[in-house]
């Protein structure tokens, strides 16, 4: 890679090199730093990111839930349509769903929730809630990870009051570098898969910014309500 | 070295603080509440010790390779189309910003928070340009709507209490057509969602910070609450970030044993609402996002703290831990700093940016009880790096000359034990005297400082070693 | 118990030296009854007060003349935790870059013990000849708790004291006084000595003990000043049952 001719570049890397007292790395130094990027070494992930199998789902579904999200458990993807028209009615937000245009979102059978009328795209502003799938969900903390997209506009995830999440229990993971892994399966050994925006989601959006007491629905959605559907379970962080 | 230089007056801020009882309610309140959420996040995970010392490793490791991390950064950020901008002074930040926002036509930008933007004093310049800022965190919105500093650097407006934010919002909401004030929490916060969404929409550039830069994959990481930040980085055709250069790590599994560290740390969360790790500009296929992707990378002196002995201070994740914990914080808060990092952290890089001749005040207001250090999740020897800039500051002639001599003359006898001895048997019996009967002094020359809020109790007459000597040669003899 | 008679040198430091005697007789009696031979060199201040000022140089001085004055006992034993971390953590970090005087700092370093953290963790203490009549309420001097990690020690030996009843404070915060800070920054000092006070006098203690003069003069001064009449002792006194021999910090034999 050709070096930039910029003299602020030049600058802080002569900066820093002095106060180092060296020059730059040798190209085994280099290599060797390099060669720490490709092993990429997991930290130590705590016994909190490492549930038994069978544990993960309730303890999703714990963390998710100390974080102010309501996590509902369908027995299959085919009853989104209707949990999501009960949202909805319960809530009291009209029939307009925006809907990320993921291939099995849309494929799912919306016949049987005939009064939603659905959007999809990106957000604009005027959208009050909003359905899309994650790329995984983490037990550790409870936490979804969203990954920006043709299929998931990232607008989705911020402007609506309520961000509806439909989560397969096979894309639950016990610990954030299981994520890592699959991002960098799917980049094929080079740089791990990222898109522009990666969101790590935990609860629905607050501040504590007046006299500390914590207010849902500072700028984001406040309201995150995760539909859990129990497919044929096993674990990786596959959309 | 700058002799000219007069040390901030944080004295004056100081008192000026501590007789103000809103704040002292607000100070309380923070305490109060974000202390003991620490201690339950830290009681909840029992690898905490053991994060923090894997935390400070990495960091220290890329520390003194920043260079070659730094070079990696750029390569994988420009790799995904993002462009970066190397810039060795705030001036030369300021400046690259202002490009951008004119290549942009922008109008108005909006800015979650970022502690490097108000380092740079970027909203003023801004404004001298003919564009607006916004801020859009609701802490950052309210002390720029009061023409205020932030006064900490996780929760700018923690000075402020409602009744004041319920003021602020009412005289500067009307315009938008609120004239029903509000007076509960929950409905000042509906009322900023509210306000901000338009500017959220309208924005042409979308600045924000970073807590991390992520060297193998070019990414920058934000942690936030409200969400405002993805709305800032999102909506715009343009997206700036600004970050100093000491904020890389090396990869993605590097940044998640900071992250597990860094909420538990600032409020008591196991992990913010919204972690958001950013690679790039808009791709092709995308549905929406920026069309440009800008990482700022600023120096303005993090580079000369490298090999320095404040070094450690580049490991700081900016969690705010120390200065909830800081009694002298919890005091006067962050505005009697005078400084833009304030706290026991700002205490120590506070100088490195402004000098010790200004900054003199800050690593000397300190009792050095070590709760900083106790709760720094990055294991930063905070009242260590204090004394080195008060040995600095004794060094250069920044310290008060008049302290300084008495000091040394007080150590010159130290240093001569039996010289010492009689100048305490003189106080010891001269103290006793003014003590009386009732065992304690509350005036005394020279000792103003002290006796003004305390009475000094008396010595019992004798020196313990002139005593002891008496006693026991007469028993030995 | 050790079998052969430790030889400890008592490094009595300066408030206590100048202000407090009682402290030192009250140490020495705890660690001669416990079997040691106490030993008080000519000495005079550990440096704390160069040190932080940011006087390397002279703190260095002190530094070397404490060693040369002590390193010779088997332990040095000093009634402070402010004092006894300077002994035992910066002296080495003081002389790190002196070739002749970093091992020696290092060596002395090991065996220097702030008072109730020898009594509890080397003599192992178990029993005491000391009572109280009262509920006491105990202060940890910020060095003694961060810097040296002792909590536990102050509280098991108190236990050992018939009658005494504690009541925990359960607070951590600084009393304002370190060192020179509480003249440099009295309003700030103040400040921290009252939330300290209000949170000790809501729970009405008879008695205030804490292991380091520095704390106990600032707590004792501004409590007497406030009008309270709780009494205020080094933790040694109420060990060696000492407290009827002297009055309270702050309180003379009249009214």
């Amino acid at each position: 890679m050709a070096g930039r001719r910029d003299p602020g570049r030049a600058a802080i890397l002569e900066a820093i090199r002095g106060a180092l007292g060296r020059a730059a790395l040798s190209a085994d130094g280099a290599g060797e730093l390099d060669a720490r990027l490709r092993r990429h070494p997991a930290g130590l992930i705590p016994a909190q990111g490492k549930p038994k199998a069978e544990a993960r789902l309730a303890q999703f579904q714990a963390k998710a839930e100390a974080v102010a999200c309501t996590v509902e458990r369908l027995a299959g993807a085919d009853r989104v349509p209707a949990a999501v028209a009960e949202y909805l009615r319960r809530h009291n937000l009209g029939p307009e769903l925006a809907l990320a245009p993921e291939a099995w979102l849309e494929a799912l059978p919306w016949d049987r929730a005939p009064m939603l009328q659905l959007r999809k795209g990106a957000a604009s502003g005027v959208e009050r809630v909003a359905l899309t799938a994650a790329f995984a969900g983490v037990a550790e903390t409870g936490t979804l990870v969203t990954l920006s997209g043709p299929s998931h506009p990232t607008t989705l995830n911020f402007l609506p009051e309520h961000h509806l999440v439909a989560l397969k229990a096979s894309q639950v993971v016990g610990a954030y570098e299981e994520v890592w892994a699959a991002l960098r399966k799917a980049g094929k050994g080079r740089r791990p898969a990222l898109p522009r925006a990666l969101n790590m989601i935990t609860g629905p959006s607050r501040t504590g910014d007046i006299e500390l007491e914590i207010q849902l629905g500072a700028h984001g959605p406040r309201a995150l309500h995760v539909l859990l559907i129990d497919d044929e379970g096993g674990d990786g962080g596959q959309a | 070295m700058s002799s000219h230089a007069e040390p901030l007056a944080f004295k004056a801020n100081a008192r000026r603080a501590l007789a103000d009882r809103d704040l002292d309610t607000a100070l309380g309140r923070m305490t109060s509440g974000l202390v003991p959420n620490r201690a339950r996040a830290v009681a909840a995970l029992p690898e905490f010790e053991a994060l923090r010392d894997r935390a400070r490793e990495l960091k220290d490791h890329v520390l003194v390779n920043l260079d070659h991390y730094l070079e990696r950064f750029e390569t994988n950020c420009l790799a995904s189309g993002g462009q970066v901008h190397w810039c060795p002074t705030a001036e030369d930040a300021r400046r690259i910003v202002l490009e951008v926002c004119r290549a942009a036509g922008a109008r108005t930008v909006t800015k979650s928070k970022s502690m490097i933007a108000e380092e740079l004093g970027l909203n003023g310049f801004l404004e001298a340009n003919g564009i607006r800022p916004i801020e859009t965190d609701l802490g950052e919105y309210i002390v720029q709507l009061a023409d205020e500093p932030p006064s900490h650097i996780i929760a700018p407006a923690v000075h402020k209490t409602k009744e004041q934010i319920s003021e602020l919002f009412h005289r500067h909401h009307a315009r938008y057509g609120l004239s029903q004030r509000q007076t509960e929490p929950r409905a000042l916060v509906a009322e900023a969602r509210q306000v901000l969404r338009q500017k959220f929409l309208d924005a042409d550039v979308g600045i924000t910070g970073a807590n991390f830069l992520i060297a193998e994959s070019g990414s920058s990481v934000m942690v936030t609450n409200e969400g405002n930040g993805d709305l800032t980085q999102t909506l715009p055709r343009v997206h700036v970030v600004i970050a100093s250069i000491e904020k890389v790590v090396a990869t993605l599994e590097d940044a998640t044993t900071i992250l597990r560290l860094l909420s538990r740390s600032a409020t008591g969360q196991e992990f913010s609402a919204y972690t958001t790790i950013t690679t790039g500009s808009k791709r092709p296929e995308d549905a929406d996002g920026p069309d440009e992707f800008h990482v700022i990378l600023l120096d303005n002196g993090r580079s000369a703290l490298i090999g320095s002995e404040f070094q450690d201070i580049l490991r700081c994740i900016r969690c705010g831990a120390c200065m909830n914990h800081c009694p002298v914080y919890r005091s006067v808060g962050g505005h009697a700093y005078g400084a833009v990092y304030v706290g026991p952290m700002g205490a120590v890089l506070s100088p490195a940016l402004i000098g010790i001749e200004r900054g003199l005040h800050l690593p000397n207001a300190s009792s050095f009880c070590g709760r900083c250090e106790s709760v720094c999740p990055m294991r930063i020897p905070l009242p260590k790096l204090m004394r080195y800039w008060r040995e600095r500051a004794f060094d250069s002639g920044a310290a008060p000359a008049a302290e300084r001599w008495a000091l040394r003359a007080w150590a010159w006898a130290a240093c001569r034990p039996r010289l010492y001895a009689q100048g305490a048997r003189l106080a010891a019996r001269l103290l006793r005297l003014l003590g009386g009967s009732r065992g304690r002094i509350g005036r005394l020359w020279l000792a103003g400082a002290w006796t003004a809020t305390r009475e000094l109790p008396a010595p019992e007459g004798r020196t313990f070693q002139e005593r002891w000597h008496a006693e026991r040669e007469r028993s030995d003899g | 118990m050790p079998e052969k008679a430790l030889n400890v040198g008592l490094f009595i430091t300066c408030l206590a030296d100048l202000f407090r005697p009682t402290v030192g007789f009250a140490a020495a009696r705890l660690l001669e009854e416990a079997g040691c031979r106490v030993h008080v060199p000519l000495q005079s201040c550990c440096g704390q007060p160069a040190y932080n000022a940011g006087d390397r140089r002279d703190a260095q001085r002190l530094a070397r003349q404490a060693i040369r004055a002590f390193e010779d006992f088997d332990y040095v034993v000093a009634p402070s935790g402010s004092c006894a971390g300077m002994l035992s953590v910066q002296y080495p970090e003081l002389l790190k870059e002196d070739p002749n005087w970093a091992a020696r700092a290092r060596r002395m370093a090991r065996k220097c013990y702030e008072l109730t953290a020898f009594l509890a963790d080397v003599l192992k203490i178990e029993a005491l000849s000391a009572r109280y009549n009262g509920v006491a309420t105990y202060h940890d001097s910020c060095s003694s708790l961060r810097e040296l990690g002792i909590r536990s020690q102050p509280r098991a030996l108190l236990s050992l004291v018939e009658n005494l009843r504690l009541s925990d404070l359960d607070d951590e915060e600084c009393c304002g006084f370190g060192g020179t800070f509480c003249v440099k920054y009295p309003e700030i000092s103040t400040a921290m000595l009252d939330r300290k006070l209000d949170r000790i006098l809501a729970s009405q203690p008879d008695l205030l003990l804490a292991a380091d003069l520095g704390c106990l003069l600032n707590l004792a001064g501004r409590l007497k000043r406030r009008g309270s009449d709780i009494e205020v002792r080094h933790i040694a006194e109420v060990l060696a049952d000492m407290a009827a021999e002297t009055p309270g910090i702050g309180e003379g034999e009249g009214p």
